[in-house]
């Protein structure tokens, strides 16, 4: 605790750093997701061939990633966007399949007598299919938020400024505390994203309790999933 | 709003032919009833008059224009449509699905809502219900907020495939009576889907029943097709359900062939042929329903 007021300026401005990079992946997902989800159910083929694109991105390992982006963005290789960039790839691979099963989890017939009483196709997308996709899609949306804040840890690894540095630091220097600091401030800006992401569904999407059961239990376990 | 099919065919992609070369014209400001047994094509046929579906060939006009050069979009938002499990917007509140349609059009939010309280009161819903989503409302009353729409942007035309199939007896017959009353005010051209006899004897000015491939059986007023059924087909379909309906033959003409029939409070519900005497029970039609009530 000592260690932390002493160094409060350090750990608060790591934190913001850490906040701030990680803003980006979490919406650059959820922007790509809707587009590709909603492909991904326009027919068999394209669902194959989205979700195993985003399980083959998934499973690049990020030192990889991180190497081999400055080459292929004509970025230094200190610079922060290839940290954002691996983990907006990431974010985006793991939002394609909640998203895919968030437009999946839209029920044909809604869809169906929407058309029929005179939605356009355009009309219905906004109207309809992503307002009912809004629960499912969120629940990914918070793993994949978690996700990124922890990850985003990786970055100091190639000099980024991230709470990262309290683990790095703290190892080098056989010093508990400041990995613990670390983790914990971690643990608090992933809390912070998490309630910012329930408070806007909540105004968002007020109807949610009022959604047939089956595709609120298609919330719990696409949360499962992609975890898993 | 007279609706007409010509020579209309629908084969889908794999090769089912759902409707055969049917032809039939829908007078205005009637009620006409297609009944028939499940996968007989009734859905196909209604769904090709809002262009859901379109013909393999063949013509469907309305008021003598090609409805194939509409644009379905806008076909749509003149058509009312009410299906089973009323197919309400599950995220809008009760007001706003009622609203859907004027919405679409532009009507300004102020007027469509107002409007759509209105249509509440008209389809007998206390506006209370307005603001709750139909999750939280019962069977019967999905149902009426579903004609509630399907009347929204006061359409001439009114589609419903089988609406009141998923209500218990009593809120059926409920509906029905609320449907008659409604359509003795509006007289709207009103495509009644269902596999239910009785309610096509009891909604339908015209009847048609239908075979597999939306082939016509027998069509006209209910009177005519219990008096004549044409076939033993339609016998059999019409006198299906013989138990609840408690009629009794009660007397048979000259030739021993007539049988005049009559229900449990007397009255004569229909005549039928009796060949040899092997009788099909046939049913009572609205008005003597309504004397039974
Ligand atoms: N999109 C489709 N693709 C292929 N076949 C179809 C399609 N829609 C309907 N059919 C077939 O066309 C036939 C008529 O179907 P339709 O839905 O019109 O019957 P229905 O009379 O409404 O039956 P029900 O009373 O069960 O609703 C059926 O054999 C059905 O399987
Ligand atoms: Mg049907």
């Amino acid at each position: 605790m000592v260690w932390l007021w002493q160094n409060l300026e350090l750990v608060l401005g790591l934190a913001l750093d850490h906040a701030r990079l990680s803003v980006a992946p979490v919406l650059v997902s959820f922007i790509a997701s809707i587009p590709l989800g909603w492909l991904a159910n326009q027919s068999r083929v394209l669902r194959t061939i989205l979700l195993t694109l985003g399980g083959v991105l998934f499973t690049i390992p990020s030192i990889a990633l991180f190497v081999t982006l400055p080459v292929i963005l004509g970025t230094r290789i200190l610079d922060e966007i290839n940290v954002v960039v691996a983990l907006s790839i990431y974010a985006v691979a793991v939002m394609v399949r909640g998203s895919a099963d968030a437009f999946a989890s839209v029920s044909k017939d809604v869809i169906g007598s929407s058309t029929a009483v005179g939605y356009s196709r355009w009309g219905r997308f906004w109207g309809v299919e992503l307002p009912l996709a809004g629960p499912v899609l969120l629940a990914s949306l918070r793993v994949v938020s978690v996700t990124t804040v922890s990850l985003l840890s990786v970055g100091s690894l190639i000099g980024v400024t991230t709470l990262g540095y309290l683990f790095l630091d703290g190892y080098q220097r056989s010093f508990p505390t400041e990995v613990v600091i670390g983790i914990a401030f971690t643990v608090i800006i992933a809390l912070i994203f998490d309630a910012v992401l329930v408070t806007i569904g909540r105004i968002l999407m007020p109807y949610t309790r009022a959604l047939p059961t089956s595709s609120r239990a298609s919330v719990t376990r696409v949360a499962a999933e992609v975890t898993s | 709003m007279s609706i007409e099919f010509r020579s209309v065919t629908k084969r889908f992609a794999d090769e089912t032919v759902a409707v055969d070369d049917f032809s039939l014209l829908i007078p205005s400001r009637k009620t006409t009833v297609l009944v028939g047994s499940s996968g007989c094509g009734k859905t196909t046929l209604l769904r090709m008059i809002n262009r859901m579906v379109d013909p393999s060939s063949g013509v469907i006009t309305i008021d003598d224009e090609d409805i194939a050069t509409v644009e379905p979009v806008a076909l749509r938002r003149r058509i009312g449509y009410v299906m089973q499990n009323s197919g309400l917007l599950p995220h809008r509140k009760v007001v706003d699905n009622v609203a859907t349609v004027p919405l679409l059009n532009g009507v300004p939010k102020a007027e469509a809502r107002e409007r759509a309280l209105e249509l509440l009161d008209t389809v007998g819903l206390d506006r209370a219900l307005a603001d709750r989503y139909p999750s939280q409302l019962s069977g019967g009353q999905q149902q009426r907020v579903g004609v509630a729409r399907g009347l929204a942007a006061d359409p001439n035309i009114l589609l419903m495939d089988e609406p009141f199939g998923a209500v218990d007896p009593i809120v059926r017959s409920e509906l029905q009576h609320e449907l008659i009353r409604l359509q003795r005010e509006l007289g709207k051209t009103v495509v009644f889907v269902t596999h239910d006899i009785d309610e096509a004897f009891l909604l339908g000015d015209q009847v048609v029943i239908l075979e597999k491939g939306a082939k016509i059986a027998q069509q006209g007023h209910p009177r005519e097709i219990l008096a004549n059924p044409a076939t033993e087909f339609v016998a059999s379909f019409i006198g299906a359900d013989r138990g609840k309906r408690r009629l009794a033959p009660v007397a048979a003409a000259a030739t021993g062939d007539d049988v005049l029939l009559v229900d449990g409070t007397g009255y004569a519900a229909g005549v039928i042929s009796a060949p040899g005497g092997k009788l099909a029970y046939s049913i009572s039609d609205k008005t003597d329903q309504a004397g039974d009530a």
